[in-house]
């Protein structure tokens, strides 16, 4: 690319993200937009693989064969949101296999509220009511991120995704209003995922690493803080319904703001969890490099079936 | 020498006598036969798909992931559409659920060909593979029955049943002719499947009048086809012929390997921990 | 180093009823087209959301560059004869 062509593509760069146009694969862009956007799509595509993980921890106990299929389709899903990210990643020229080995070299990160367990069948409630709700008001912002393919996966995910908070919501509220052990799984689920799931926004704004330049992109499109007080907004009066006690003492109406106040993040755990010692941490990056070497020889096979068909076609034609 | 043994530990085990022949002094033998029938054939789904669902997560690659997940959503839908009629049939308080979560070992009736680990992916494929074969043209039959509710279950079941063998088919071939190791696994995972295939058409004396009774189809009709089918196959990839006369059996009468009272005391955990209440 | 990729990437187009056009919805790998078919179904058809599938190996479709717009797309713009709102017809004539 000549210097003189840069300045006009960057021009022409910066005009269509202000005026809402998206950019597209073939479209030229700047390095560190395309290194961003990687980053930001192969980490989501990376929380929805690992995301498969804690809920996966369910499925052979699900207590009801409806609630077996459900649970069944909704880590599946998770599976299949991977998948449309990690094919919207791979028009910024990155392969899955060098994304896989990001993750499982720990390069690559992924939402740290995976790196929490699911103890009780109510912890399968509470990941989709509260971690899907959270995940959901991130991604509805993302639905007008400035990469089409991303944008584009989004819209799919969010329809998806509609149902995977209603059930997890419809679970506690069948324990919430059930046996007196059912409600306590269900109050100490809730007391266990509410902070994680506050902290998937991730820092405060003035503490946010890639923020600013982020959204001057619109690859992300509003703020760390204003997403999370969305979140609190919508399940605050949802935990009222279920009739459970507040998870955090501070939680009160504010008149003045129009939101509710809370109580401080414990920032050091989410620190702490980031840099790799959650209770799960190791445990996930483990599950996905095993099912990974396990398939090796699947892969591999397929590779080498493959290339016989195309000697035996090339013999023939010969 | 199953059958004897069979008799005697029903003989001091009133319990299992009940469950596993479908006893109910308040149905007729007709119903009875019938509610043995649709439970058989639900025990059947549910346990392949409690096995196919273990994959999810842990498949050679995520493509893989999502299909083999989807078969087992077929599957578990299966077996809630026949526990629910039996359900139905034996009225009162049961349902799916308690069909599904509240037996013991004894008294699930599944083929032990479902029940058998997952193992490695060339065994699950080659057992799916065998499944598949056979249920394309067992839910074929079973199209016919006079009951119409079976009918259009197996009408659902059919085609599900003939998307499941599309994929697993060329797979089968794939890891035969794939690398040294696949091949091997594939042989491997034959010669233990092959003592399983055979129960498939067994067909138990309350079965053969259900089948009298137009209800149900004779498995031994399709045992022909299968052989041919899955034969030509094999011998395709050169892999020698294969066995299908009965070798291991009993999971009708509620004789099973030691992995199925693991796998029910995973599944109904939360039932067995919490009777009675609604999840 | 970029890793060989095990299988090949196929694009994949969704035609969501009839009468309507197959539209891109993204890409999978697989081992053949065959293949590629099969999981365009398990992967983007989960809620039946379409009655037709194409598969293309991404390798095979050729695309034009969007640098390239100027010469490739912008020729076209000056020929606003090619569109029915380029001709000024009197009022009465209606719907034409």
């Amino acid at each position: 690319m000549r210097n003189t062509d840069e300045h006009a593509l960057q021009a022409e760069f910066d005009r269509r993200v202000a005026a809402e146009e998206k950019i597209e694969p073939t479209d030229w862009m700047p390095d560190d937009y395309r290194k961003n956007l990687i980053r930001q799509m192969s980490q989501h595509a990376h929380s929805e693989i690992i995301g498969m993980q804690p809920e996966g921890n369910w499925i052979t106990r699900a207590p009801s064969l409806r609630r077996k299929a459900i649970l069944l389709a909704k880590v599946q899903d998770e599976g299949g949101h991977g998948l449309y990210l990690y094919s919207a990643t791979e028009t910024l020229g990155i392969t899955r296999s060098e994304m896989i080995e990001a993750l499982q070299t720990r390069k690559a990160k992924y939402a740290s509220i995976f790196n929490y367990p699911t103890l009780t069948w109510a912890d399968i409630g509470a990941v989709g009511w509260l971690v899907d709700g959270a995940a959901i008001v991130n991604q509805i912002a993302l639905q007008r991120t400035s990469y089409g393919p991303y944008a584009r996966a989004m819209i799919r995910i969010c329809k998806e995704e509609s149902f995977h908070q209603r059930q997890g919501y419809e679970l506690m509220l069948e324990m919430a209003k059930g046996s007196p052990q059912q409600k306590q799984m269900a109050q100490d689920a809730l007391n266990r995922f509410w902070w994680p799931s506050l902290m998937m926004f991730g820092p405060h704004d003035g503490d946010s690493a890639h923020s600013s330049k982020s959204m001057q992109w619109k690859i992300k499109r509003e703020s760390n803080d204003t997403l999370r007080q969305r979140f609190i907004d919508q399940t605050v009066p949802q935990i009222e319904v279920l009739g459970l006690e507040m998870p955090d003492p501070e939680i009160k109406w504010n008149e003045t703001r129009g939101h509710y106040d809370s109580g401080e993040i414990n920032w050091d755990e989410f620190y702490k969890v980031i840099n790799g010692n959650g209770p799960c941490n190791h445990q996930r990056i483990k599950h996905h490099v095993k099912a990974h070497q396990d398939g090796e020889w699947v892969r591999e096979a397929v590779r080498a079936y493959r290339a016989k068909q195309a000697r035996k076609k090339d013999e023939r034609a010969a | 020498m199953i059958k004897t043994i069979v008799m005697q530990h029903i003989m001091c085990c009133p319990k299992a006598l009940k469950i596993c022949k479908g006893d109910d002094k308040t149905m007729s033998n007709k119903s009875n036969n019938l509610y043995r029938f649709l439970v058989a054939q639900g025990d059947d789904a549910i346990i392949l798909s409690h096995r196919l669902s273990e994959w999810c997560s842990n498949a050679p690659y995520l493509e893989e992931d999502l299909a083999l997940t989807n078969v087992a959503l077929d599957y578990l839908g299966r077996a809630r559409l026949f526990y629910q009629y039996a359900a139905e049939l034996k009225g009162g308080d049961e349902t799916e659920d308690s069909i599904a979560y509240t037996r013991d070992e004894r008294q699930y009736t599944n083929l032990l060909i479902h029940e058998l680990p997952i193992n490695d992916f060339a065994y699950t494929l080659l057992r799916q593979y065998f499944l598949d074969v056979f249920y394309v043209e067992y839910m074929t039959g079973l199209c016919q029955s006079s009951d119409q509710r079976i009918a259009a279950i197996a009408g659902k079941s059919v085609k599900e049943s003939r998307y499941h063998l599309k994929r697993s088919q060329p797979w089968i071939t794939q890891l035969a002719e794939g690398t040294e190791e696949s091949r091997r696994r594939i042989l491997d995972a034959l010669t233990e499947l092959e003592s399983f295939v055979g129960e498939l058409f067994e067909m138990p004396e309350w079965e053969q009048q259900l089948v009298t009774d137009g209800i149900a189809f004779d498995r031994q009709l399709i045992r022909e086809k299968w052989d041919h089918q899955v034969q030509a196959l094999l011998s395709a990839s050169d892999i020698n012929i294969l066995d299908s006369q009965l070798k291991i059996g009993g999971g009708r009468e509620g004789i099973h390997t030691e992995f199925l009272g693991h796998l029910l005391s995973e599944m109904q955990y939360l039932q067995r921990a919490y009777p009675g209440l609604k999840w | 180093m970029p890793q060989q990729e095990h299988l090949a990437v196929y694009e994949v187009f969704v035609r969501s009823a009839r009468g309507l056009d197959h539209k891109h919805v993204g890409s999978l790998h697989a081992e053949s087209p065959e293949h590629a078919l099969m999981y365009a179904r398990d992967c983007y058809l989960r809620r039946s959301e379409g009655i037709s599938v194409w598969v293309v190996k991404a390798s095979d479709v050729t695309a034009s560059q969007g640098d390239d717009v100027a010469d490739f797309v912008e020729p076209m713009d000056d020929k606003d004869y090619r569109h029915a709102t380029h001709y000024v017809l009197p009022e009465s004539v209606k719907n034409m």
